[in-house]
């Protein structure tokens, strides 16, 4: 098999170490250092979030082959050029004014960030301007909106109009999610893309971003 | 050992383990006894979309106003025996006690008032939201979100809330943590150690206000730690054997309510409420089939068997073809319970509790573990540890073993996949230190402040 196809299996396998040392073989032998990141790691990931999304993966098993994925990536930024490093772009997450819940918005986070997106996590009770403080901030392509709450998810609205009333809602994608959220309530208020879980949630985003 | 530990299951025979009977059952002063034989259904659901503010408080009133009404309408016109209302507070009406209590005071004067009329036999069970989590909180037991969580709870009671119950979240992060890994080692400390140090603290001060206002402390539920595996697992997202360990492991922290003085019934989503039961004799309640309108399971029937109020955990106030959702869930709640204390009256429930395990049992370990015969089994040997932390690694290492067990004699369906991890689950619990402080420092090592910052439960970082 090449440097490719071993570092991909290794990062299927979520094996860290092998691939910490498959990256550095590749280096030595003089491959293109992004090469082995696109050909190499997240070619393995790509098949990775293919299993997830068909059942075939468990959670835990992705976040493993991620951190094996970013051991590899951390070993070939040093070979790279400044803006050389991947990232598929930048999401700013957080769950909606007045609601604690957090475990979805958590597992989208993890799920974004291991399929090579760069996330902002805002934790929970996010007031509308923090949102839209953190999207400025981080020049956000992405907002993600979480609520659990039939109470807390009219805060989503609120916090679409604060990017309106800022100037800056044509220049972020926002996408929502959580229990009581649906595609008819998406549409009514304005978000632009509802997805039902983490895996779908990956998907969604990178639609969006390749609109 | 604590002497508050239960060091001997409640049950001595599998034939007197059954829904609506429990060993040390509740008796209510109009005359409701809970566990005490007949299974009584219990209400709960939530508002509409809509914020919920001072401006919207008296919208939020009317709703309550309705449901409780409207609960009560369907209640007389069924014939009920006795119900209880639950009201699971949303968290502005636990940040803003004031709005919590006033929902409790206009929910018990109805219901009171059904009663006064109509001899409508019903208790109200009021679950503050433990606001102790969030970018602001800066302790567990002190400050603002404390001080609002002790004062929704005091003034629930003063007003009249027959029962106060809590889903508690001490632990919860690091367990989230331990969820999404699938990390044993770390979903046993934060059980084990964070959560049954929490349930201490926090189930002594609510028994103290129980008992000084004339309420009952009720029970907690691991609803955000075994609930969220529960959840997840469902969703193919982590192994549902994880999930059902985690729920066996989680008994132990519940119970803690109980061990501190909560006298049940245990609350309706904690499904791991039938280990409180085994071990304590203490009434539970459950939900099944009736809380597909909340959130899906795969517990539907057998949940039922060792219930003694059955619930539908939440639903939505909106109209369906029906009537009012809460109305029409509370009509299917009572219909389950007439046919199950038919069963009862006429010496069958045995048969009924064998059939409702026998329907789930196969085809999910979460379903597994809650089999009557399998919950004593496991209870046996829960007891048998010395701490909190001893035990909530037996109830993890027997249960594994269990549903091992199972599989292999063809009781229970198992694909590969989940197999596979019994192994790897027992591997892990393998590799956990015997000595407390040196886990500890195995943990900690692994997680960050903001998962779990042992400074904000007063407990010391080693």
């Amino acid at each position: 098999m090449s440097h490719f196809e071993n570092l991909s299996e290794a990062v299927i396998a979520g094996n860290e170490q092998k691939v910490v040392e498959l990256t550095g073989l590749a280096l030595n032998d003089g491959v293109a250092p992004l090469s082995i990141i696109n050909d190499g790691l997240i070619a393995g990931m790509n098949v990775v979030g293919k299993r997830f999304k068909e059942g075939d993966m468990f959670v835990p098993e992705v976040l493993m082959s991620a951190r094996a994925m970013g051991a590899g990536v951390e070993l070939i930024k040093p070979h790279l050029l400044d803006g050389e490093v991947p990232n598929k772009g930048t999401i700013v997450i957080g769950t909606v004014k007045g609601d604690l819940h957090d475990i979805g918005k958590n597992l989208v986070s993890m799920m974004l960030e291991s399929s090579g997106y760069k996330v902002i996590d805002m934790g929970v009770d996010t007031a509308p301007e923090e949102f839209v403080a953190a999207a400025k901030e981080h020049n956000a392509q992405v907002v993600g909106l979480s609520a659990l709450l039939t109470t807390t998810m009219l805060s989503m609205k609120e916090t679409i109009e604060a990017f309106k009333s800022a100037g800056i809602r044509d220049n972020v994608k926002i996408i929502v999610g959580g229990a009581p959220i649906s595609q008819s309530f998406c549409d009514e208020i304005g978000a632009d893309g509802y997805s039902t879980d983490a895996a779908a949630a990956t998907e969604l985003v990178g639609k969006l971003l390749n609109q | 050992m604590d002497s508050r530990l239960f060091k001997e299951v409640a049950y001595k025979s599998l034939d007197e383990f059954v829904y609506g009977h429990a060993k040390k059952p509740v008796h209510l002063k109009n005359g409701m006894v809970i566990g005490g034989g007949t299974l009584y259904p219990e209400l709960n659901f939530t508002l509409p979309p809509m914020l919920i503010s001072e401006s919207t408080m008296p919208n939020v009133i009317t709703q309550y106003e309705e449901i409780i009404h409207g609960a009560c309408s369907k209640a007389l016109e069924l014939n009920v025996p006795g119900m209880l209302v639950e009201i699971e507070l949303l968290p502005p009406c636990t940040f803003n006690p004031q709005w919590g209590i006033e929902i409790a005071k206009v929910a018990k004067n109805i219901m009171a008032d059904y009663e006064a009329k109509h001899g409508l036999k019903s208790a109200l069970r009021l679950t503050p939201v433990d606001i102790r989590e969030g970018k602001n909180l800066k302790h567990m037991y002190r400050g603002e979100q404390w001080d609002n969580l002790m004062a929704t709870c005091k003034g629930a009671a003063e007003v009249g809330a027959d029962f106060l119950a809590v889903e508690s979240v001490g632990g919860k992060n690091l367990h989230d943590e331990a969820i999404m890994n699938c990390d044993l080692p770390k979903a046993l400390f934060s059980l084990g150690v964070v959560a049954c140090h929490d349930m201490t603290i926090l189930w002594d001060n609510i028994v103290k206000i129980a008992q000084e206002n004339n309420s009952l402390p009720s029970g907690d539920t691991a609803c955000g730690l075994a609930n969220t595996s529960m959840v997840l697992a469902n969703k193919n997202f982590i192994p549902k054997v994880f999930a059902a360990v985690d729920r066996v492991m989680c008994a132990v922290r519940t119970l803690v309510a109980v061990e501190r003085g909560a006298v049940g019934p245990d609350k309706d989503c904690g499904y791991e409420g039938v280990y409180i039961k085994a071990i304590s004799g203490t009434p539970i309640s459950m939900e099944g089939k009736s809380s597909a309108c909340a959130h899906s399971s795969t517990v539907g029937n057998i949940a039922a068997c060792l219930a003694d109020c059955w619930s539908n955990e939440s639903i939505e106030n909106i109209r369906l073809l029906g009537g009012m959702a809460p109305t029409v869930s509370l009509e299917n709640l009572i219909y389950d319970c007439r046919l199950m204390n038919v069963a009862t009256s006429k010496g069958k429930a045995l048969e009924m509790r064998d059939m409702l395990a026998e329907s789930d049992r196969r085809y999910d370990p979460q379903a597994y573990v809650l089999d009557p015969a399998v919950v004593l089994k496991l209870s046996e040997q829960i007891v048998k540890g010395a701490t909190h932390l001893e035990r909530t690694k037996i109830a993890a290492a027997a249960t594994i073993t269990e549903l091992r067990e199972a599989h292999k004699a063809g009781a229970l369906d198992l694909p590969a996949k989940e197999v596979r991890y019994l192994d790897i689950l027992e591997q892990q619990l393998n590799s956990i230190p015997a000595d407390q402080e040196e886990f500890a420092h195995m943990v900690m090592k692994q997680t960050t402040p903001d998962k779990f910052d042992p400074a904000k439960y007063d407990l010391t970082a080693k």
